[in-house]
């Protein structure tokens, strides 16, 4: 399993072997990043379709036409499953942390290169399987991201049920295994690969991060591919694990005697840590950035640890909160509830942490520090109406609104975003050897702050207002007659916000080629990653293996020459 | 400096001691001595920590149908006949003898496995001394333990295809009760994994023909025959809970 030549200091010299198929961690991170970013803008387009359609319900529009209720809830389903598994997993665990966690650790490359290459392409087969949905019979599958049994587990319950369900399930679960790939390669190369000195308590809160979001993974995903299975069994050999006695359009299934409830426990003790499995990084990201640019250490560092693994154990036994409205016994309900305020403790103390950081500081407001601020503020947002909907009298109410929509929106797809954002303007001088536009940048942020809390604050409302979730037209409804300019106003946000992406992307684009050539530590950070040269050579530290000597965040130490002490500077601190 | 920086930067040092050299303990290495040869023993270490973590995604896979298993076999359905809500697990009549000899073959192979890694961890630690020219060290014992493995790896998967044929003479398919669908699936992924075994152990054989260097080999059977013997155990397991709990 370990490539011999992974460990030569010169890379293989082929097109197909140095950027297809190949074993370098670096390009592997590169793949994983532009993969999600083609499925970012695929899942960005359906859900401008749904929001045009939702105020102009009769237009007609581009690839898919009139936009029927059955097509809105495929572009639903596509837009959820896209986002969560082809993005939020896949660029800021996946990418970042295939580029940057043996950098940080001071490795050559993750502990099983083949094994990596391997789990990027079967991720691009899964994306592929999945996008194939679209163009069979009947279309993409309409039961959502979370696939309840048992509109997903018959095949006539709806168009898109037949062969595109299929796809979907098999795209899911082709997805979870190479994610369980990539989770065992991330743990095993923080257990064995991290260079002399380097502790685990001198790791980077990124790879932090990336460490108790690899084990997540690797906890959650296996039960994930296990339900898909009985799904695939219910839907294609007459099994009967999620499906009752049923009756569709008169016709009587030969079900019977299942429960769509185990599904639904099944999916959500996947699905509650996979919502960890997105914000994490972004968590690791924000703590590295707001220190750097802080110059301060971060605040408490050893509590962000405990914090981050303490995160990761409440999230495996909070999956009952998104069940309130499945006719659970109310002490189940009361215990998920409990746990799942606990996690605002470990949440709190991660964000009292930032602020410490950022006390009194002299701020660097570079365009990374502004999305890290960013991610701090939508955390909060997003995070605060996540006890409202912990307690069941509450959740009840609100749990088909969008107010839902709104909650996880901001906390999980908008903040890990502005992760993924801070890191790609973070570590762009070092991935591509040359700076991002800062003005550009800064307009970027500004329009795409604005724009997402314009999209996702007034859903809020909307929920609290009693507008349903899943609905393809509120048009109709003479009782949300009055909330139609709220909406509308979301719309033109979002197609501003969604333009504003663009500039982003040309950034990006430009900046690789065209951009002012960067130095090897452009913001005077200390982790390992800005010792070496940029780009980082095929074996990451040409030749040599670094030898750590201090914590990541050794910033304005007193008594030392500059302002931060790298973590291989042997002298380092003179005066304690 | 008045800072709040500097005041709270002492704690900071004190807790990963800045300045200090590194530990000597603490912090893995990168695999190979830098001299381009390759270092088997962190090798071998890294593969069974990698194995480690593998199997408990797998184990992840069986815990999650045991709990599908118990929380569906004590479900209640509707019965539209007599519009009450009825049991409708019907316990699965097992070959019991059949399945008792095939868990009889996959415990002499998870013996036989194990008497292979002995035996490749010998020959390996061996080597060195016995590539030094005119050095003997008497004839070393090659009873193919690997390949009788391999034999009875694949008589226990035939015993279970047997099994199924039985299975389906009695009437149980795959469709009939929640019951037996558990049965076939968990056999099914169960044996699809030993056959994952399998091929890795002929693979090692294959190797073993290529005159590769022995440690390189000596790794994929040791993690092999460590995943062979965690195969035992978990059919242990879903032995017990198709037959005990009915």
């Amino acid at each position: 399993m370990v490539a011999q030549d992974a460990h030569a200091h010169a890379g293989p010299q082929g097109f197909i072997r140095k950027y297809v198929f190949s074993l370098d961690h670096k390009v592997i991170g590169l793949q994983y990043y532009f993969l999600a970013l083609v499925a970012v803008f695929v899942g960005m387009f359906l859900s401008l379709l749904m929001r045009i359609h939702m105020i102009w319900p009769t237009a007609m529009l581009p690839l898919v036409g009139e936009i029927k209720p059955e097509t809105y809830l495929q572009l639903l389903t596509m837009h959820g499953t896209i986002m969560v598994f082809f993005v939020l997993t896949t660029a800021p665990q996946s990418g970042f942390g295939n580029y940057f966690l043996p950098i940080q650790i001071g490795a050559p490359d993750m502990a099983f290169p083949v094994l990596n290459m391997l789990s990027f392409w079967t991720t691009f087969v899964a994306f592929v399987v999945m996008l194939a949905a679209f163009f069979v019979t009947g279309g993409a599958p309409l039961h959502g991201w979370t696939g309840y049994a048992p509109l997903s587990a018959l095949t006539n319950s709806g168009p898109g049920e037949q062969l595109g369900a299929d796809l979907w399930i098999t795209s899911i679960a082709i997805f979870c295994i190479a994610s369980l790939m990539g989770a065992l390669n991330f743990i095993t190369t923080i257990l064995d690969l991290r260079a002399k000195g380097m502790t685990m308590m001198r790791m980077p809160l990124t790879c932090w991060a990336w460490f108790i979001t690899a084990i997540l993974g690797l906890l959650a995903f296996g039960v994930l591919l296990s339900a898909g299975i009985l799904l695939l069994l219910d839907r294609n050999l007459g099994t009967s694990f999620y499906v009752p006695l049923v009756v569709v359009n008169g016709q009587v299934m030969g079900h019977k005697g299942g429960s769509p409830l185990l599904w639904q426990h099944l999916f959500w003790f996947f699905g509650h840590p996979e919502v960890y499995i997105a914000i994490l990084p972004g968590m690791g990201v924000a703590s590295q950035l707001l220190s750097t640019f802080a110059r301060k250490p971060i605040f408490g560092y050893k509590a962000m640890v405990y914090a981050l693994m303490s995160i990761g154990v409440l999230g495996f036994v909070v999956w009952g909160h998104h069940m309130f409205m499945s006719g659970m016994s109310p002490y189940s309900a009361f215990a998920f509830s409990i746990m799942t305020m606990a996690i605002g403790v470990p949440s709190a103390i991660k964000t009292f942490n930032w602020l410490g950081t950022l006390y009194k500081a002299k701020i660097r407001f570079q365009t990374p520090m502004l999305y890290a601020i960013g991610f701090v503020s939508l955390f909060v947002s997003g995070g605060l109406s996540g006890p409202f909907l912990a307690q069941p009298v509450l959740d009840i109410p609100l749990h088909d609104t969008a107010f839902v929509v709104g909650h996880f929106h901001l906390i999980m797809g908008v903040a890990a975003i502005f992760g993924m954002f801070a890191g790609t303007y973070y570590w762009f001088p070092k991935m591509f050897g040359r700076m991002m536009n800062e003005s550009l940048g800064r307009i970027h942020f500004v329009i795409t702050l604005i724009g997402t809390y314009s999209i996702f604050m007034p859903m809020h409302y909307l929920g609290m207002a009693g507008q349903p979730r899943r609905y393809s037209q509120f048009t109709e409804l003479a009782y949300l007659q009055h909330l139609m300019p709220l909406n509308r106003f979301i719309t033109y946000a979002a197609i501003v916000t969604i333009a504003a992406q663009f500039i982003f992307v040309i950034n990006l684009f430009w900046s690789m080629f065209k951009g002012p050539k960067a130095s090897d530590n452009p913001w005077e950070a200390t982790t390992l990653e800005w010792t070496t040269a940029t780009p980082p050579p095929h074996d990451n530290f040409g030749g040599h293996t670094p030898v750590v000597y201090h914590g990541p965040y050794e910033y304005s130490v007193p008594g030392a020459a500059k302002d931060y002490v790298m973590q291989t500077d042997p002298a380092g601190v003179t005066a304690h | 400096m008045a800072t709040f920086s500097s005041t709270i930067r002492v704690p900071q040092a004190g807790q990963d001691g800045g300045g200090t050299p590194p530990p000597v303990r603490g912090g893995g290495g990168d695999g190979d001595r830098g001299d381009g040869y390759p270092d088997y023993g962190q090798r071998l270490r890294r593969v069974r920590v990698g194995l480690a973590i593998g199997l408990t995604s797998v184990t992840m896979i069986f815990v999650s149908l045991t709990s599908a298993y118990i929380v569906r076999r004590g479900l209640p359905t509707f019965d539209d006949h007599t519009r009450t809500y009825i049991q409708d697990w019907i316990p699965v009549q097992l070959p019991l003898t059949l399945l008792l000899i095939n868990t009889a073959l996959l415990a002499f192979s998870s013996l036989t496995a194990e008497l292979a890694r002995r035996q490749i961890t010998r020959q390996a630690a061996l080597a060195p001394v016995r590539s030094i020219p005119g050095v003997s060290l008497g004839h070393e014992s090659g009873f193919p333990w690997l390949s009788v493995t391999v034999v009875l790896g694949l008589g226990f998967l035939s015993g279970q295809w047997v099994a199924w044929r039985e299975l389906a003479d009695r009437g149980f398919y795959l469709a009939t009760s929640a019951s037996s669908s558990f049965v076939y699936l968990l056999t099914a992924v169960h044996g699809v994994h030993l056959i994952g075994g399998v091929l890795v152990l002929l693979y090692a054989a294959v190797v073993s023909l290529l005159h590769k260097p022995i440690e390189g080999r000596r790794i994929v059977v040791d993690v092999t025959a460590w995943y062979w013997h965690f195969m035992f155990v978990l059919w242990l397991w879903i032995f017990a809970l198709m037959w005990f709990v009915r």
